[in-house]
């Protein structure tokens, strides 16, 4: 049965020529600066520890940064989740991350016990 | 994008009912909701990887040092060819979504052309996955150990060999204290001189342990024993990068099947694209997991 009350989203996301121009150099931006990213943290972990011995924490915190700002261009214009809804937005990260943080927290203080008992008696 | 997602509608608009709240089709609020589950399973593998590694009491290993071959060269090229595993998934993804605007403007030829990238990107990926899988397992040549603790690492021309001591370019290289890799530099920066000759065979006549490398195929230093450290690294190594791997090819298959069907013209008498959307979400995904297996697996 045809039904003519469903709004067809998928239709929406049509655009024209000179808007998918616009998007096109988004996304070429975009590649640029992840191919950028890259190489600086494969470079970061091949030859910091040559240039600066002594400093490897701080890049690794340079690490995890970097790998953010990557995934959230992915996330925000790969993905299109920055042209959705706001509410779309929040219902997809925000559980995830509430679920995610506390995970890593409580890893990361049972794993400091755990290795305390393995050192001292194990 | 356009569309109903950028219009401004009162809540009691948006949640008065006759219409979705997030201006999205059901098809591609289901992928979301499967992404976010599929997400909490990968970080609770690398969480776990996080904690096994931050518990341990061993010294762990170094990225760098264990993933520093390129086929067909010898040399130590440290993380460039996960680099260059990272620059094809990443640039796939770019003609993944290249291929999704495409669809927006129902440019048929332009999305085969970006979706058929697509599927070689990816196929490219897997097959790369499979060369460091069998070089991980096959690992080097094995290292052996002295009375007082002391380990060489074992070199020869010949890969395959049981009896190193009289194979070809036999030389011995003393490791590190506290690295599990043979190593190149001194922390110094003075190169390392392998020793060979009679005085190798003189430390190897000494030793108390061999072990060696992998004389076949399955039963190398992943499965049995793990040369590189903990036994625990090669269980992630392979279970995280497995994971992902697997989900790479079901990707593959995926954008192939879409590919068919934009060829045969189903989407375009559909009047929209939105399944390659759905597939892109998907393979975007896949992406985003690389790129923090490689920095937790690889970098840190």
């Amino acid at each position: 049965m045809e039904r003519d009350d469903i709004i067809e989203y998928s239709l929406d996301a049509h655009h024209s020529e000179e808007q998918g121009k616009k998007i096109r150099r988004k996304i070429w931006l975009v590649t640029l600066l992840l191919a950028v990213v890259t190489t600086v943290e494969v470079a970061l972990g091949a030859y910091w520890k040559e240039w600066m011995p002594g400093s490897w924490q701080m890049v690794k915190w340079t690490f995890v940064v970097l790998t953010l700002v990557k995934a959230a261009y992915i996330v925000m214009t790969f993905m299109h989740l920055g042209d959705e809804r706001r509410n779309i937005r929040a219902i997809i990260l925000l559980p995830y991350a509430l679920f995610i943080l506390y995970l890593i927290f409580i890893a990361i203080w049972e794993s400091q016990y755990v290795h305390f008992l393995w050192q001292n008696y194990l | 994008m356009a569309g109903d997602a950028t219009k401004a509608l009162s809540n009691d608009v948006l949640w008065g009912g006759g219409r979705s709240p997030f201006s999205i089709s059901y098809g591609k609020m289901m992928m979301w909701f499967f992404l976010v589950s599929d997400a909490l399973t990968f970080s609770g593998l690398l969480v776990a990887y996080g904690f096994v590694r931050h518990s341990t009491t061993e010294a762990w290993p170094i990225g760098e040092e264990v993933f520093r071959a390129l086929p067909f060269l010898h040399g130590s090229y440290p993380l460039i060819y996960v680099a260059l595993m990272t620059a094809i998934l990443i640039f796939s993804s770019v003609t993944m979504v290249l291929a999704v605007e495409a669809g927006h403007r129902m440019d048929k030829s332009g999305v085969i052309k970006w979706l058929f990238a697509t599927v070689i990107g990816g196929a490219f990926f897997v097959g790369s996955q499979a060369w460091e899988w069998s070089h991980f397992n096959h690992g080097s040549g094995g290292y052996i150990a002295m009375a007082d603790g002391t380990k060489y690492w074992v070199e020869t021309t010949d890969h395959d060999t049981h009896d190193p001591a009289h194979a070809d370019g036999f030389q011995l290289v003393k490791a590190l204290p506290g690295h599990y890799l043979l190593p190149d530099t001194l922390p110094g920066g003075a190169k390392v001189e392998p020793i060979s000759g009679d005085a190798a065979q003189s430390i190897w006549k000494n030793k108390v342990v061999y072990m060696a490398g992998a004389p076949f195929p399955w039963s190398g230093h992943g499965i049995e024993y793990n040369e590189y450290g903990p036994q625990q690294y090669a269980n992630f190594f392979y279970f995280i990068t497995g994971f992902h791997g697997f989900h790479v090819f079901s990707g593959v298959i995926i954008n192939l099947i879409v590919l068919l069907m934009a060829v045969r013209g189903i989407f375009h008498r559909r009047g929209h694209y939105e399944m390659v959307e759905k597939a892109g979400l998907y393979w975007h995904f896949v992406d985003l997991v690389w790129v923090f297996v490689f920095t937790f697996f690889y970098l840190l």
